[in-house]
C-alpha cells in the first residue's frame, strides 16, 4: 500500500474559494454569484478583488440560476455559490430548463454537501444532489476529494464548455493530492494499484478509502483504490480495466445509495461486467444533527465500513 | 436600427399575417396556445419590425444587438411566426410546429438550434431572471444595447418573478425593459379569481421599477410607450411596461375569455377565424 503523506488538513470549500480567486485573475469572463453565503463558500477573495464581476443575489437561489444562465449569453462563465441543498433540490427546475436543456455554460458550485455539514441537521444535509444532477442530460458532475483537487477542479471547469455541478464540503480533511495536479474532467485517478478488490471512492470518502486500504493490507488484502472525482461522465474504461483484474468492487460516497456513484457503477457492471458489488453510502435515510465524525460513524461512512464491505464482496467472488 | 422600421399600417399588416399563422399552426396540430399568442401579437410585431436593433442572421451571443426573451413560452406560435416573418428562418418551417423532429418545439428551446431562441422557456417564472442576467452581461461587456422580456400576468404567481423583481432595481439593471401581458386570464379562470394580482403598478413601483402602462393591442399606443420606455433606460432603474391586452385579441369569438388559453380551433372555427385575419404576406 502506497503512502499518502500530507502536511496539512483543509476544507474543500476553501479549495473552491482559492480556485475561484485564481480564475478571477486569469479569465476576465469568469463571474461569480452568491446567495448570501459568501463567507461559507469562501468567495470573499474573488468578491473583494473583482467586485464588478461578483453578484450578491440575496437568499434567492432560483433567481441566481436564471441570472447565471442569462449571463452566459453574453459570453460570461458564471460560477454560482450556495449550499448543495439550495444548489440542487431547491432549483431543480431552473437548472433543468434554463441551464441543462438550454446547454448553458453555468458552473453550479455547491458546498456543505452531505452529512459532514454536521450540526445543522437533515434540513441542510443533502444526500440526493448527485442523483438529481447526474440524471439531467448534458450535466457534468464532479466531487473532488481534497483542497488541492477542489482548487484544480474549479480552475479546470472554466475551460470545460457546458453545465457543471461541482460538489464540495465543510470538514477539514487531509490535503494529500499534489498542489500542481492537472485536473482532467472525466478521468479517474489511480491512487493505489491492487489485485484483490477495486475500491471506487468519491469526495470525502476517498481519504477513508485510503485508511481502509491500510487496514486491509494488515489483513492481507491488496486493494486497488481509485478516486472517481467525476461521477458523470463516468470513466468507464478505468473502472472496467480495474474490475477485470480484481473481479469485485466496493463503492464509497457521502450520498444516498440511490442515484450516487455506486448506483452509476452498478449500472455499468450490470451492462458490461457483472461482478459482485458492495456499496458504502447512506441507505435511504435522512441525516440528523451531530458532529461530522459522529455522523459519519453512525451512518456507516468510514474506513471500518469500507473494510467490512470489502470482506463481504471478496467472499462473494 | 431596426432592420424593417415599419410604420403603423405596415405593422398592422404583419400582425394580420401573424394571427393567421398562429391560427393555422395550432389548428394543424390541434394543440398549442392561441389565446395568449393572439393577445401578444402587437408587442412581438412591434419589437421585431419597429423597435429592436436585431439581426435575423442569428448569433447566440447577440453582442451589440437588442435581445428579446419570452418567459411565457407557451405563446411560442406567435414568436415563431414573427421570427420567421422577420427572416430568422423560412416561413415554410412554421408547418412543422409541434410535430416530431421539428425545431419548433411546443415551447421554445435552444436544443434544436432554432435561430432567434436564446434559452428554453415554458416552465414559468424564469425569464425575468434570465433577461436580467443577460442585461448585466451586456453591461460587463460595455454593450449599450437593451434587453426585452415578456411575461404573462398569470406567470406572476411564480415566486421567482419576485426574486428577480427585487434584484433588478437593487443592482440598477437599467438596460432592461420588461413587459407583462396583463390580460387578466389564466388557465383556470380570471386572475382576479385564481390569484388576485392587485395593482401591478403599485407592486413594481414598490420594488423600485419605473412602471408604464399601455394598451398592448393598439400599435398607436403601444409603440410610443415602448419608445418612452427606451428613453427611460440608463437612469438607474429597470422599466416595467404593464400591457393591458385581451387574450385572443383580433378574433371575435376568442376574445376576453380564458377558454382559448390552450385550445385549438376546429375546422369550422378556423375558417371563421381566418376571415378576421387577412392573408397579407402570403401563407406558409
Amino acid at each position: 500500500m502506497k503512502d499518502f503523506p500530507y502536511t496539512e488538513s483543509k476544507d474543500t470549500r476553501s479549495g473552491f474559494g482559492a480556485g475561484l480567486h485564481e480564475l478571477g485573475k486569469k479569465n476576465p469572463n469568469v463571474v461569480a454569484l452568491c446567495a448570501d453565503l459568501t463567507g461559507s463558500l469562501k468567495m470573499d477573495a474573488f468578491k473583494n478583488e473583482f467586485p464588478d464581476r461578483f453578484f450578491q443575489v440575496g437568499i434567492a437561489e432560483a433567481n441566481m440560476i436564471g441570472l447565471a444562465a442569462g449571463m452566459t449569453i453574453g459570453g460570461k462563465i458564471p460560477f454560482t455559490g450556495t449550499f448543495a441543498n439550495f444548489s440542487t433540490g431547491r432549483v431543480y427546475d431552473q437548472i433543468r430548463q434554463s441551464v441543462a436543456y438550454s446547454g448553458k455554460n453555468v458552473k453550479i458550485c455547491a458546498s456543505h454537501a452531505g452529512l459532514t455539514l454536521g450540526e445543522d441537521g437533515a434540513t441542510h444535509q443533502i444526500l440526493e444532489d448527485v442523483g438529481m444532477m447526474r440524471m439531467l442530460p448534458h450535466m457534468t458532475v464532479i466531487n473532488p476529494c481534497d483542497y488541492n483537487q477542489t482548487k484544480a477542479a474549479t480552475i479546470a471547469i472554466a475551460d470545460y464548455e457546458g453545465p457543471v455541478y461541482l460538489r464540495f464540503g465543510r470538514p477539514v480533511i487531509p490535503n494529500f493530492t499534489p498542489a500542481d495536479q492537472k485536473f482532467e474532467v472525466g478521468k479517474a485517478v489511480m491512487l493505489n494499484e491492487g489485485t484483490d478488490v477495486s475500491i471506487f471512492a468519491t469526495g470525502h470518502l476517498v481519504w477513508k478509502a485510503i485508511l481502509a486500504g491500510k487496514l486491509l493490507e494488515e489483513k492481507g488484502i491488496n486493494a486497488e483504490i481509485i478516486n472517481i472525482h467525476t461521477i458523470k461522465p463516468l470513466d468507464e474504461e478505468a473502472i472496467l480495466a480495474s474490475v477485470a483484474k480484481t473481479r469485485c468492487v466496493v463503492s464509497a460516497e457521502e450520498h444516498q445509495l440511490n442515484g450516487g456513484l455506486g448506483d452509476s457503477i452498478a449500472q455499468l457492471l450490470a451492462r458490461k461486467m457483472p461482478l459482485p458489488l458492495e456499496m458504502v453510502g447512506v441507505n435511504d435515510s435522512f441525516g440528523e444533527s451531530g458532529t461530522p465524525d459522529q455522523l459519519m460513524e453512525k451512518y456507516g461512512l468510514h474506513e471500518g465500513a469500507i473494510v467490512e464491505a470489502v470482506e463481504r464482496v471478496t467472499a462473494r467472488k | 436600427m431596426n432592420p424593417f422600421n415599419k410604420n403603423t399600417e405596415e405593422l398592422t399588416n404583419v400582425a394580420y399575417q401573424v394571427r393567421r399563422d398562429i391560427l393555422r399552426m395550432v389548428h394543424a396540430v390541434n394543440s398549442g396556445h392561441p389565446g395568449g399568442s393572439l393577445g401578444c401579437t402587437e408587442l412581438l410585431v412591434a419589437l421585431y419590425f419597429k423597435i429592436m436593433d436585431h439581426n435575423p442572421k442569428f448569433n447566440m451571443s447577440g453582442t451589440d444587438e437588442d435581445l428579446f426573451f419570452l418567459s411565457n413560452g407557451h405563446i411560442s406560435a406567435a414568436w415563431y411566426s414573427v421570427l420567421a416573418r422577420a427572416g430568422y428562418f423560412d416561413v415554410k418551417e412554421l408547418g412543422t410546429f409541434r410535430k416530431l423532429n421539428s425545431r419548433l418545439q411546443g415551447h421554445p428551446a435552444t436544443h434544436e438550434h432554432l435561430p432567434g431562441i436564446r434559452i428554453a422557456s415554458g416552465s414559468l417564472g424564469q425569464g425575468l431572471s434570465v433577461a436580467t442576467g443577460a442585461a448585466q452581461a451586456k453591461k460587463l461587456n460595455q454593450d449599450d444595447k437593451l434587453v426585452y422580456v415578456l411575461m404573462g400576468d398569470g406567470e406572476l404567481d411564480e415566486g421567482q418573478i419576485w426574486e428577480a423583481a427585487m434584484y433588478a432595481p437593487h443592482h440598477k439593471v437599467d438596460n432592461l425593459i420588461a413587459f407583462i401581458d396583463h390580460n387578466g386570464q389564466q388557465i383556470d379562470g380570471p386572475t382576479d379569481a385564481i390569484m388576485n394580482l392587485g395593482s401591478l403598478r403599485a407592486k413594481f413601483e414598490a420594488f423600485g421599477w419605473k412602471v408604464l402602462e399601455t394598451n398592448g393591442n393598439n400599435f398607436a399606443e403601444l409603440v410610443p410607450t415602448i419608445e418612452e420606455a427606451k428613453s427611460l433606460t440608463g437612469q438607474g432603474q429597470p422599466i416595467m411596461v404593464v400591457m393591458h391586452t385581451q387574450m385572443g385579441y383580433g378574433i371575435d369569438f376568442m376574445m376576453g375569455s380564458h377558454k382559448w388559453h390552450g385550445v385549438a380551433p376546429n375546422d369550422a372555427q378556423l375558417q371563421q377565424a381566418l376571415l378576421q385575419a387577412m392573408e397579407t404576406l402570403g401563407d406558409y
